[in-house]
């Protein structure tokens, strides 16, 4: 597998880490494994077979949660009314896929912290790359399959690794009854494979096949239960959307390449001085760059796509649309740090998009009901805080927001994965099939019987919330903390943004932070409320059966509730002397120190009396937020949906997403859809391909036909007259040749 | 005297070209192409003054081969009138594709 030299000398090259190519092995080993043993089952039709069986098929179906998400898009669903107490049948391959497929991930974070082990005892200070063989060699244009190591991708290894593991464990237990039980951890193990080449990869197109390869996992994946048609539409709009962002990430990979002459990290930043800072340029590569991050990461303009991707399962919602994927983007430029560093205006941009964002989403997330929909909105929102993060240059600070964040909002996603999995199996004990398992207005009163999921679920509320010493509060004001930083004096504060001087840009980021922050604590606050307290209102035959998971899945919640509320000692600030300070900050000193030094330049730090000033208000609003939702929201007010009367005025607005969806629809879909109809399809298509070019020329040959046709018309006489003048014109011609 | 007999097989070959593009009849058409065989046999024999006896050997060998020709197209014209009961061009159009 080794077939060019690692680079010698480098301090980590006789270390377990010459193994990084087996990190993303081990996942694609399981994807095979687990997509044989799928199509396996599948080959052998027959009414035993579970895999047989589309999803809505009654016969063979589940009564796991698989279903319970199937009630999501509306309740239009009625397949399994007829089908109450047909027995549980599980996949025939089901013990061997739960071996492999959570078995891969927890070889790989194995190894991740074997690697992070060796990496901690060596000078870091040049990343260990590791070219596996040569795969575009084109003229002066060399593209390696190489991986690189350094602390920024140690980071996400150990985070994709740790956190996919836990969620795989979950899924064990929350997808023990689909018929599509190897499929689905084919998927996700294909899943895991790919994020880890995407930020293994030490070039951006091999980071690119990655980018490309989690797009089209998360399409199979929100897709899942494909029989289901509103499930396919999501699965294809988050496909398509993402089409347009990584259509930016292709023009700034061609951009480099044009400008710097190579594509790998190394490359490029000894080639960095071709690019005049601040230049056109520059600017251009980190704009498109970032088109590609907002449709990744779901950022305004693109962000439709990620509530619509709920219709997947919900530990794919946990590792796919919240911890792993949809990070990508804010990976993509700590990992361009360099770049964006030189692009003032493109880091505003960032900036300001992703305070948009998390205020934008944030007040959608107050009005949703179905609790999926509230956690999508809100990852949304900490994604917007993310790239806040780094877009002020505080890479260490937005990485690490991604870090805690994959911490609470896994634990979110997966505690309501729990609620739901417990909700649908009530409802299907009370042989309910018309009420929808996800709205919170059938939910109500859960901790008397989900106290572990209550407890763990509002662990991750207070971190995201930013309540002090939990994760969350961590990593945002250290957000927060740098964007005011950064408004006081930096590059970022002394350019513009169309005319508007930077740092007026960043106080109004900061304060669009921390109105967020402040919506972040109400709609946390309120999803707890309406799911875990008040009275229950699932009715009165599914309640008796509700009862918290099993431990395989409460297990992993312990685990990331433990993360989610000691995560902000990975990086103390040093108001917080509880044990060593900025740890994250030293790890990552190597990758982004320079650039958050270039980008910080003609600034200083915060006077003490200043921060704490901003600590004493972000926690202040933190804990509003909260009181603000224990006074005004009354769950015991709530009815169930099927009773609940239509929201009016500026909340029936938010319950319908601002009508985005709609205004895409009516502004670009349905443009498309008429001009591709009528234009290109009726016009191009049928008129000018069909009628001008292969019914033309058809045409065309049958009128010449015709003519000549009419040429041998059996008249001698004409005959006669052709030859005559025939050898008249010859006589002609031959006399003016004498 | 060579030109004088040149002339008048110019004027009789012209003569037969016309009477086979303009007349309808088929007989006529076939007296017109024997008037244009007789015309080129004048030109052969008056050239033969210059160029020795083979130009008179060959109207021997054109006389030979417009009488078997004769013989043919009449048969023809009369199996094509037993057919059709028309010599007119105009009603023979067999050789239409």
């Amino acid at each position: 597998m080794l077939q060019a030299p690692t680079p010698t000398g480098h301090p980590l090259s006789d270390t377990v880490a010459q193994f990084v190519w087996l990190l993303p092995l081990l996942p694609l080993l399981g994807f095979v494994l687990n997509g044989a043993l799928s199509l396996k089952a599948a080959a052998k039709i027959g009414p035993s077979d579970p895999s047989a069986n589309g999803h809505d098929h009654g016969d063979a179906h589940s009564d796991g949660a698989g279903a319970a998400v199937h009630h999501t898009e509306a309740d239009h669903d009625d397949s399994h009314i007829s089908h109450d107490d047909h027995p549980v049948v599980r996949h025939r391959y089901a013990g061997l896929v739960s071996l492999i497929g959570p078995g891969v991930l927890v070889l790989a974070f194995g190894l991740a912290v074997a690697i992070f082990t060796a990496m901690r005892s060596v000078d870091m200070a040049q990343p260990f790359v590791d070219t596996l063989f040569r795969w575009m060699p084109v003229s002066d244009m060399r593209i390696d399959v190489a991986l690189q190591l350094d602390p920024l991708s140690m980071v996400m290894v150990l985070v994709i690794t740790g956190i996919g593991a836990l969620i795989h464990i979950f899924s064990v237990g929350y997808m023990q009854d689909d018929p599509g039980y190897p499929r689905y951890f084919a998927y996700l193990n294909l899943f895991v494979f790919f994020m880890l080449l995407l930020v293994l990869g030490a070039n951006y197109p091999v980071m690119f096949v990655g980018w490309e390869g989690v797009g089209l996992c998360s399409y199979l994946l929100i897709g899942f239960w494909f029989s289901d048609k509103a499930n396919a539409d999501a699965g294809k709009k988050a496909f398509i959307v993402n089409r347009i962002g990584d259509f930016g990430f292709l023009i700034a990979m061609f951009l480099l390449f044009a400008n710097t002459g190579a594509l790998d990290f190394a490359g490029i930043a000894a080639n960095i001085d071709k690019l005049p800072a601040g230049g056109a340029v520059v600017t251009a590569i980190c704009l498109f760059f970032f088109l590609g991050c907002t449709g990744k990461s779901a950022q305004i303009p693109l962000y439709i796509w990620l509530p619509d991707a709920m219709a997947g399962p919900t530990p794919v919602s946990a590792l796919i649309h919240a911890a792993t994927m949809v990070t990508a983007g804010v990976y993509l430029i700590a990992r361009s740090s360099l770049l964006f560093s030189m692009a003032p205006v493109a880091s505003l941009t960032v900036a300001l998009v992703g305070g948009l964002t998390a205020l934008f989403a944030a007040t959608i997330g107050l009005k949703q009901w179905d609790i999926k929909k509230v956690l999508a909105y809100s990852t949304v929102s900490q994604l917007g805080y993310m790239f806040v993060g780094v877009g002020v240059g505080a890479y260490t600070a937005g990485v690490f927001h991604l870090v805690t964040h994959a911490f609470f909002k896994a634990l979110l996603f997966l505690g309501s994965g729990s609620i739901i999995f417990a909700m649908h199996r009530a409802y299907h004990a009370a042989h309910n099939h018309s009420d929808d398992a996800q709205d919170m207005r059938n939910m109500g009163g859960l901790k008397k019987y989900m106290p572990v999921t209550w407890v763990l679920m509002w662990v991750a509320t207070l971190a995201i919330a930013g309540i002090p010493v939990f994760s969350g509060f961590v990593s945002k004001d250290a957000i927060l903390g740098a964007v005011f930083e950064r408004a006081q004096g930096s590059t970022l504060a002394s350019s513009a943004l169309l005319g508007i001087p930077g740092s007026t840009i960043l106080y109004i980021v900061y304060a669009f932070g921390l109105a967020a922050a402040l919506l972040t604590a109400i709609y946390m606050t309120r999803m707890m409320l309406y799911t875990f307290h008040g009275p229950n209102r699932t009715g009165a035959g599914a309640e008796a059966s509700l009862r918290e998971a099993p431990w395989i899945m409460t297990g992993p919640l312990v685990v990331l509730g433990v993360l989610s509320a000691v995560g902000g000692w990975l990086n103390l600030p040093e108001f917080l002397p509880l044990g060593p300070q900025g740890v994250f900050d030293k790890w990552l000193e190597p990758v982004v120190g320079d650039a958050t030094t270039r980008i910080a330049a003609g600034g200083g730090a915060l006077a003490p009396s200043t921060e704490q000033a901003l600590i004493g208000t972000a926690v202040a609003i933190a804990i509003a937020g909260i009181a603000i939702a224990v006074v005004r929201l009354k769950p015991a007010a709530l009815v169930p949906k099927k009773n609940s009367p239509e929201a009016t005025g500026f909340a029936k607005v938010l319950e319908h997403k601002y009508y985005v969806d709609e205004a895409y629809d009516k502004a670009i879909v349905q443009p498309v859809v008429n001009g591709s109809k009528y234009i290109l399809w009726k016009g191009v298509d049928v008129g000018i391909i069909d009628g001008l070019f292969v019914n033309g020329a058809a045409l065309f040959a049958r009128a010449a036909g015709w003519m000549g046709s009419q040429l041998q018309s059996g008249q001698i006489g004409t005959y006669a007259w052709v030859l005559v003048l025939g050898v008249i014109a010859l006589l002609g011609a031959f006399a003016r040749v004498h | 005297m060579i030109a004088e007999a040149l002339t008048l097989s110019a004027v009789l070959f012209a003569i037969g070209v016309i009477g086979v593009l303009t007349r309808r009849n088929a007989i006529i058409v076939f007296m017109c192409v024997e008037l244009m065989l007789n015309a080129v046999n004048l030109s052969f024999v008056a050239l033969s003054k210059l160029y020795g006896a083979t130009g008179q050997v060959f109207v021997i060998f054109v006389m030979t081969v417009a009488a078997a020709e004769a013989a043919v197209g009449l048969a023809i014209i009369i199996s094509i009138f037993r057919h059709q009961e028309s010599v007119n061009l105009k009603d023979i159009n067999l050789l239409r594709g």
